[in-house]
């Protein structure tokens, strides 16, 4: 077949010229339809959260309400308690993560050499893979069954600072290593002790950069549901106490719904009326969720463009 | 307060590397003094030991005894930061903390070195090093600015207003021309001629025109052979060097045939 | 450790007596401190000062550990020239200040290092710790028993169907995404134009934030029934038993896979396009001069290149999706594991990851608890070790280059 077409070509074309071009240009398809391939389920899914989540966020009292009193015969209810609750854990969580991984980043950048620093590198390697139900298992199994605690909010908490700590560390790697040799020269050079440039001259520098590394992790813990399940258990009524009781949160709202979306009819006025109000709250949790965490992520965009370092 | 620097047997390692071989000099105080030599000779490696930086850079190593009126510097005992606040350094490139203000970079030195000052002592002392480095006329009025939004010139005189800023007794300067336009450059030569009443000044140039036109001592480096380490091939009085070199080499390489 | 200091007479005006006690004792303090071991952390609390006036042998000083040079400079020169290095802020107190804070600092950052090796090894210990007891107190074989029977007193449990639906789908997740991601990788780094590219790398990036329970409940709800054609088309393939027909709607490996595929898509994506711009020029232009289109240049310098970086960033993504816990938990059907073992993607089952999420409120006594971790800890050993080994792949990657 190809010498029968390269029989006709001009000179310019050598033999096998045809099938080339099939390729490329089937090798160009195929690429341009994996971009397209990638995009399908983004906008199918947000659009399905949107659409369907967009009833329950418009609605009276979505953000200031409560699920308590409200079975999966209610309409209505609000959120309020799940968006505190996960506030709450996400808070203390970054309160713990954020002074450890610094330090573990300006360990690994300013200080690191010899074993214990690859050691550690590795170990922030394993940690970004580490399965968030095996951080919440380490936990249930130390703080639960070893030490005799009960389930609540701040455990949740802890199993989240496991899985921060190596977002903040890797970006704060990142950030620190591009802060100029320069700067630290200049300030050495001014008689400035070793901790005090880290502190005072490169940790402002690279500060924008740290703080995106920040609100990334903040975003890639608030959506995680898995440690919610172990450690600690879905209250429908406000509790703002980390330390004691069952407390609420976006995902665990999510869950809690959606293991009430197998009852949709109920009997009313002895009729059978089929209803959707668990979904309605599944999907505008959800979306309060998605809200939450492309804010953060905006937001880390926003204040990684004002670099100072670029 | 201006020191005098004498270095003896210098021999300067970056690991097992021999950079710069038995470098022997002295450099009087309240002088201007220069170091010449083609690039990759290690006249900025010494110039680097003379206050530790070197020693920023792992695994780089000094034997021998740099004496700075008569203190070894390399001492027992001896800590580099405070080396370093004896002997200030400006660099190749202006580098303005770039999160400070002109005000703070001008105290930087000395509010990292000593934590809290009076207001009014820090007023005084960043005016006292703005109008030492000649700068003072033309930020006056935007103190509170932004210390890189000045020009490079500008930029570079503010490093050396950071630098005087903390009193030192040597100023060492590798090279603090080379990123800047010919007035720019003017404007620091000129500062050089008044901050040497004060300062001992070790400077490091490429710009022999430069060496002449500021120093009273030149010192000529060159590497000993290809592959060997950088040396002193001689220092001398400035006008002599460019006049009347005592080694055919220095000769050679301030008449163009090399370098 | 010879302490030897130059000392000149040199400007000597006068003694400072206020100072000569502070002398002393900063001698004194310096001596007690030469004398401690000098453990690593001291060492780089010292790191810019690394190297020091350690000369060789022969010279006239003595070689000096580092440390040794964190006594103030004063000490040394007080007495001779009191004024030049005293002069200004540069007091005793503050310089021993600055040396205590180096190492405070120092140390501090060490510790935080040590904190997370020591917190991967805890891990490690306390699910071994409660796992043993569990095991050991297992009626069935813990690596092969298809049972899971920790309620009724005694415990009768394996992880065998757990092995396997996590392979299965975490496999399938693997050859959904790979493709896709190579294909997107090379539309971003080979294909589109800067300005392009820019927005897709974001877009995909996107897909990394969407939280998993959001990917779970729209893979069940809405995904499910839109892909069961597709199911049914596969199934109608008969007697191969990957595709044999299970009577499972929607809660399938099948759908489970496809999810996860889409959520460890920009893990892939990123690892490779990472490597595919790296490819180094010379490489790609000497392509170009053979006269080779376009593919055939990607195939010629990209793909050769960026290899080992495409096997780890596809590893990395199969850690991912061995840990994937409640996407899958809401998705996959629970089935009995009573019949003939099954092979098909179209039945249901469960993870390591979903068993033990969806178990959770029955962790009641410690035994019963114990079979959970067990589980866990399998789960923690698989994701270890595939992604050290992706880890090495980049690492040594990263050496050549």
């Amino acid at each position: 077949m190809t010498t029968v077409e390269s029989a006709g070509s001009s000179l310019a074309s050598p033999p096998g010229a045809g099938i080339r071009k099939v390729k490329d240009r089937t090798a160009t398809t195929l690429v341009y339809a994996a971009f397209a391939i990638a995009l399908v389920p983004l906008i199918w899914l947000l659009w399905t959260v949107v659409s369907k989540g967009i009833y329950m966020l418009t609605r009276n009292g979505w953000f200031t309400g409560t699920e308590r009193g409200i079975t999966y015969r209610d309409a209505g209810g609000g959120a309020w308690h799940a968006v505190l609750g996960t506030l709450e854990q996400v808070a203390l969580c970054t309160a713990i993560s954020v002074p450890i991984a610094l330090l573990v980043a300006i360990y690994l950048v300013e200080y690191g050499r010899g074993p214990l620093a690859r050691m550690t590198t590795f170990m922030v390697d394993i940690l970004t893979g580490i399965p968030s139900i095996v951080a919440a298992l380490f936990i249930y199994a130390v703080f639960i069954t070893t030490f005799g605690g009960e389930r609540s909010g701040w455990l949740v908490s802890l199993a989240l600072v496991m899985l921060m700590i190596p977002v903040i560390v890797r970006t704060t790697e990142e950030m620190l290593k591009l802060v100029p040799n320069e700067l630290r020269e200049a300030s050495y050079a001014l008689g400035v002790p070793k901790w005090k440039t880290i502190v005072r001259i490169v940790l402002p520098t690279a500060m924008s950069g740290i703080v995106t590394g920040v609100v990334l992790g903040i975003a890639r813990v608030a959506g995680e549901t898995a440690p919610l399940l172990i450690l600690v258990g879905y209250s429908p009524d406000k509790n703002a106490n980390l330390f004691s009781g069952p407390q609420a949160s976006l995902p665990g709202l999510i869950k809690d719904q959606f293991s009430n979306l197998g009852s949709t009819t109920i009997l009313e006025g002895g009729k059978r009326v089929t209803v959707h109000y668990a979904a309605d709250r599944m999907w505008g949790a959800a979306l309060t969720l998605i809200l939450l965490v492309m804010i953060l992520n905006l937001a880390a965009r926003v204040i990684a463009r004002r670099s100072a370092v670029n | 307060m201006a020191k005098r620097i004498d270095a003896k047997n210098l021999n300067i390692y970056y690991g097992k590397f021999l950079a710069v071989s038995e470098v022997t000099f002295t450099i009087a105080p309240r002088s201007v003094t220069a170091f010449i030599g083609p690039s990759g000779c290690g006249k900025s490696t010494v110039l680097r030991t003379i206050n530790r930086m070197h020693e920023v850079i792992s695994g780089a190593t000094v034997e021998g005894d740099l004496l700075l009126d008569g203190e070894n510097i390399y001492g027992a005992g001896i800590d580099p930061v405070d080396v370093r606040r004896t002997i200030g350094m400006v660099f190749q490139r202006p580098n303005p903390f770039p999160t400070m203000s002109i005000y703070d970079n001008v105290v930087a030195g000395l509010k990292l070195q000593s934590g809290r000052l009076r207001k009014s002592e820090l007023d005084e002392t960043v005016e006292r090093s703005l109008r030492g480095a000649n700068l003072w006329e033309e930020v006056k009025s935007r103190l509170a600015k932004p210390g890189a939004g000045l020009s490079g010139g500008q930029q570079q005189r503010l490093c050396i207003a950071r630098a005087i800023a903390v009193e030192p007794q040597v100023l060492l300067m590798d090279e603090p021309c080379s990123a800047l336009d010919p007035i720019s450059t003017l404007a620091i030569e000129d500062l050089i001629q008044t901050l040497k009443e004060k300062y001992t000044i070790v400077i490091v140039t490429h710009n022999m025109q430069q060496a002449a036109r500021v120093s009273e001592r030149t010192a000529f480096f060159n590497l000993a052979g290809v592959g060997k380490p950088g040396q002193l091939v001689e220092i001398d009085d400035t006008q002599k060097i460019f006049t009347n070199p005592t080694d055919q080499r220095t000769e050679d390489y301030i008449s163009g045939r090399f370098g | 450790m010879t302490e030897r200091t130059s000392r000149h007479s040199g400007t000597s005006d006068g003694d400072q007596p206020r100072t000569a006690e502070a002398i002393a004792l900063a001698r004194a303090k310096a001596e007690a401190r030469a004398n401690e071991a000098l453990s690593d952390v001291e060492r780089q609390a010292d790191a810019p000062d690394e190297g020091g006036v350690n000369s060789p042998a022969g010279s006239t000083f003595s070689r000096r550990p580092v440390v040794g040079s964190s006594e103030p400079l004063g000490v040394s020169t007080l007495d001779d020239t009191p004024e030049v290095f005293g002069a200004g802020s540069t007091s005793l107190d503050g310089n021993g200040r600055a040396r205590i804070g180096d190492r405070v600092f120092a140390s501090l950052t060490a510790g935080a290092g040590l904190f997370v090796v020591l917190l991967i090894a805890l891990v490690a210990l306390f699910l071994l710790v409660k796992a043993i007891p569990a095991i050991a107190h297992d009626k069935s074989n813990f690596l092969t028993s298809r049972h899971w029977d920790t309620t009724s007193g005694a415990l009768d449990f394996g992880v065998l169907p757990l092995l396997w639906t996590t392979v299965l789908i975490s496999v399938l997740a693997l050859v959904l995404a790979v493709p896709v991601a190579i294909g997107i990788a090379l539309f971003i780094s080979q294909y589109a134009h800067k300005r392009v590219a820019r927005p897709v790398a974001y877009v995909v990036d996107l897909l990394a934030a969407i939280p998993s329970i959001i990917y779970g409940i729209w893979g069940i709800t809405v995904l499910a029934p839109k892909i069961q054609p597709v199911a049914d088309a596969l199934t109608h393939l008969g007697a191969f038993p990957l595709f044999a027909d299970k009577n499972v709607k929607g809660g399938t490996v099948f759908t489970g896979g496809v999810i996860l595929a889409v959520m460890i898509l920009p893990i892939v994506t990123a690892v490779c396009r990472d490597v595919y711009e790296r490819t180094p020029q010379a490489n790609i232009e000497a392509a170009w001069a053979l006269g080779a289109t376009r593919w055939e240049m990607i195939r010629l310098a990209v793909l050769p290149y960026g290899k080992p970086g495409m096997i780890s960033g596809a590893m990395l993504g199969l850690g991912r999706a061995l840990g994937e816990t409640i996407a899958i938990s809401l998705i996959l059907s629970k089935v009995s594991n009573t019949g003939p073992f099954s092979f098909s993607i179209f039945d249901g089952g469960e993870t390591f990851a979903s068993k033990i999420a969806n178990n959770a409120s029955e962790f009641n006594s410690p035994q019963q608890t114990g079979a959970y971790i067990a589980a866990g800890l399998v789960l923690f050993v698989l994701t270890f070790a595939v992604n050290a080994a992706a880890r090495a792949i980049v690492n040594r990657r990263k050496e050549f280059s």
